[in-house]
């Protein structure tokens, strides 16, 4: 186990250095960072000392340790378009973007397996057939769509959800919380929904074929066989068996819920990462793009590696030594 | 990027066509043995598949078709007039009948833009799902046939990328290609940054797929006889080995259109794709969403309808296409 951590551990960090060099490499090569950061009336002089003073004249290896040095210490440097530091633009944000994917989440895991276990259970019935209609609507759905339509039901013409924004939010410590208030309540919902669906059909469509599949089993037949009620086998026997492999995606799948944000956000301006990400994209402000990075692939990374720990600590089967890829 | 596992499979088509050489006999009978009536059968028993694939067609051609179907022409600047936007379908109260869908807010005819529209997405979806395929299968088929550091290399900037979701992949290119080239845009350059933004994310898919089928068939006796008589690795690979693993990568080629679509569609919406000047469905979703609230719905409604179908059906498509082929599930 120890063994298998550390090999996982490392394969993170190499993940790591080549985002973080890729991070480096826009930084410092995508535009000049002084021409950024001064207006057109600097002197050359001025430019110059700046140059020096920023360290750019210094070799690039050099400067990549630096990069990676403050990087590490949550430094990455100023915003070229909101002129201040990009750590404190995320540390803003971050509260929002996380609310949102966690909310998305939830709502896709307390949804998408009872319908999952439902379909599976009862292949035929047409209460199934919608079920899998809806969830092959919502894949195919782009979420930027979804999230229109949802605005145009509930805000323009029910009018009874915000379609933008955060709502009142209250400060817990340096963390932004749109969670104890009614209109921040009202607010997640739309956003919530707009992004947890298409992962609701994921999971729905994963726990449905896990479930054919763990029913045509031997040991459920023999459950069967011995009379057991039909409960007992479809949760205690079951669904239980279909759960390694759900929480494996409900895990990777966070981290396409927080890239996913940055659609949803951009759909209902809400004030997150991906926001800010998608407006320093248009703006070409490189400090921004590359702590965004950095942060996501952090996030990705840590994300993957739990999962990993936990898919090995559930499933006594999966052999850890020898693994190929 | 969400696919099960089980589409690896090799299908049964692509064995049965493994021991037949690959003469001209060997290709035509290829080609019956891929319309085999078992394909046709479970083609034409479902119903909703065939009304898939019709409606497929039928968006297709409507896009090819679009400079002589197009009632207007949306990209000639000069036609139009501002004194035309904003005018609602024909059948509602204020609706023109010379504007069947009604305009945008430049007095651009809907339905000619959609047509138009429908076009450059097909166009930047195909060629996309073109370099992600030729990229994978290429670097999959190196990957698996030369094995060893190669092997290791390839595979392990795979599971870089894919730690990261095709989105951010093809935002984050998109994003530094328009930074680089800020002031030095060619005219239809765009076109082309999003082709290399999509087609540079999906192809993690296809090499992974096609190295895992490649390294089964490495070993069998076809390859070891052709690398006898002296056969050279890139005629064994792209000869020999490549026939047999078309059929997966032919679903995800399929399901992979529908996502590049959509994913162009998402990128010209959040603002970084397709210009305003030079509509795709996205592009001209975004514009509409701004007038949403002042009840302009037909800006959005319409294209967000075709963009549905069509992503909805040529993932129905794939679905078919995904069970058909693999014998897991027959």
């Amino acid at each position: 186990m120890l063994a298998f951590a550390i090999r996982r551990l490392f394969e993170a960090a190499i993940v790591m250095v080549t985002v973080a060099l890729i991070a480096f490499t826009l930084f410092r090569f995508v535009g000049d960072p002084v021409n950024q950061m001064v207006g057109q009336d600097t002197s050359l002089e001025d430019r110059l000392r700046l140059r020096e003073e920023l360290g750019l004249n210094d070799p690039i290896p050099v400067q990549f340790a630096r990069f990676l040095t403050s990087a590490a210490q949550f430094d990455f440097g100023i915003s070229y378009q909101m002129k201040q530091p990009v750590t404190a633009i995320i540390r803003d944000r971050f509260p929002a973007t996380l609310e949102l994917a966690l909310t998305a989440a939830l709502f896709a895991v307390a949804l998408g397996i009872p319908m999952g276990v439902y379909t599976g259970i009862h292949r035929d019935s047409w209460l199934s057939k919608i079920f899998l209609t809806v969830s092959l609507i919502g894949v195919s759905l782009p979420t930027f769509l979804i999230g229109i339509l949802l605005i145009y039901v509930f805000a323009v013409w029910l009018g009874v959800l915000p379609s933008f924004g955060r709502g009142e939010v209250v400060r817990v410590g340096f963390w932004s919380t749109g969670l104890l208030t009614v209109s921040g309540l009202k607010a997640l919902i739309l956003p919530a929904v707009t992004l947890g669906l298409f992962q609701m059909t994921l999971v729905t469509r994963l726990v449905r074929s896990e479930m054919l599949e763990v029913l045509r089993t031997d040991y459920i037949k023999f459950a069967r066989a011995r009379g057991l009620p039909e409960r007992t086998i479809n949760f205690g026997h079951a669904l239980k068996n279909t759960l390694v492999p759900v929480i494996t995606v409900i895990g990777l799948q966070l981290g396409a819920i927080i890239a996913f944000a940055i659609i949803t956000e951009t759909v209902f301006q809400w004030p997150g990462m991906g926001l800010m990400f998608i407006q320093a994209v248009q703006n070409a402000d490189i400090p921004v793009m590359s702590a965004y990075l950095m942060l996501v692939a952090f996030l990705f990374v840590f994300i993957n590696f739990v999962v990993d720990l936990i898919y090995v600590r559930v499933d006594p089967r999966i052999r850890i030594f020898g693994r190929s890829g | 990027m969400q696919d099960a596992p089980e589409s690896t499979a090799p299908s049964p088509v692509a064995i049965s066509r493994a021991s037949t050489g690959d003469d001209r006999n060997a290709r035509r009978s290829r080609l019956a043995t891929f319309l085999d009536a078992d394909l046709l059968h479970s083609f034409l028993r479902s119903k909703l598949v065939v009304v898939a694939a019709l409606l497929t067609l039928a968006i297709v051609a409507a896009a090819l078709l679009a400079p002589l179907i197009a009632p207007h022409d949306p990209y000639d600047l000069k036609a139009l007039s501002l004194l035309d936007a904003n005018t609602p379908p024909a059948w509602e109260k204020d609706g023109d009948p010379n504007y069947l869908l009604g305009t945008d807010d430049q007095g651009r005819d809907i339905l000619s833009t959609i047509l138009y529209g429908t076009r450059s997405s097909l166009q930047i979806g195909i060629c996309s799902v073109l370099l992600a395929s030729a990229l994978g299968l290429s670097l999959g088929l190196w990957a698996g046939y030369a094995g060893g550091r190669v092997d290791t290399v390839i595979m392990r900037i795979a599971d870089v990328q894919l730690t990261f979701p095709a989105i951010l992949t093809a935002l984050l290119i998109d994003g530094v290609a328009l930074a680089i080239l800020k002031h030095r845009m060619v005219e239809g350059g765009k076109f082309w940054i999003l082709v290399l933004a999509i087609g540079l994310s999906f192809w993690v898919q296809y090499a992974r797929t096609v190295r895992g089928v490649t390294l089964v068939e490495r070993n069998k006796e076809y390859v070891e006889a052709a690398r006898l008589i002296g056969i050279g690795p890139f005629k064994i690979m792209f000869q020999h080995i490549l026939p047999n693993v078309l059929g997966p990568v032919l679903v995800i080629a399929t399901i992979n259109l529908a996502l590049a679509v959509i994913t162009e569609a998402t990128l010209s919406f959040l603002g970084v794709g397709l210009p305003p000047t030079e509509p795709s469905l996205g592009t001209m979703i975004q514009v509409g969403n701004k007038y949403l609230f002042s009840g302009s719905w037909w800006m959005v409604a319409f294209p967000g309808l075709t963009l549905a179908a069509l992503a909805l059906a040529v993932n129905l498509l794939g679905d078919w296409l995904r069970d058909a082929l693999n014998p897991k599930l027959r």
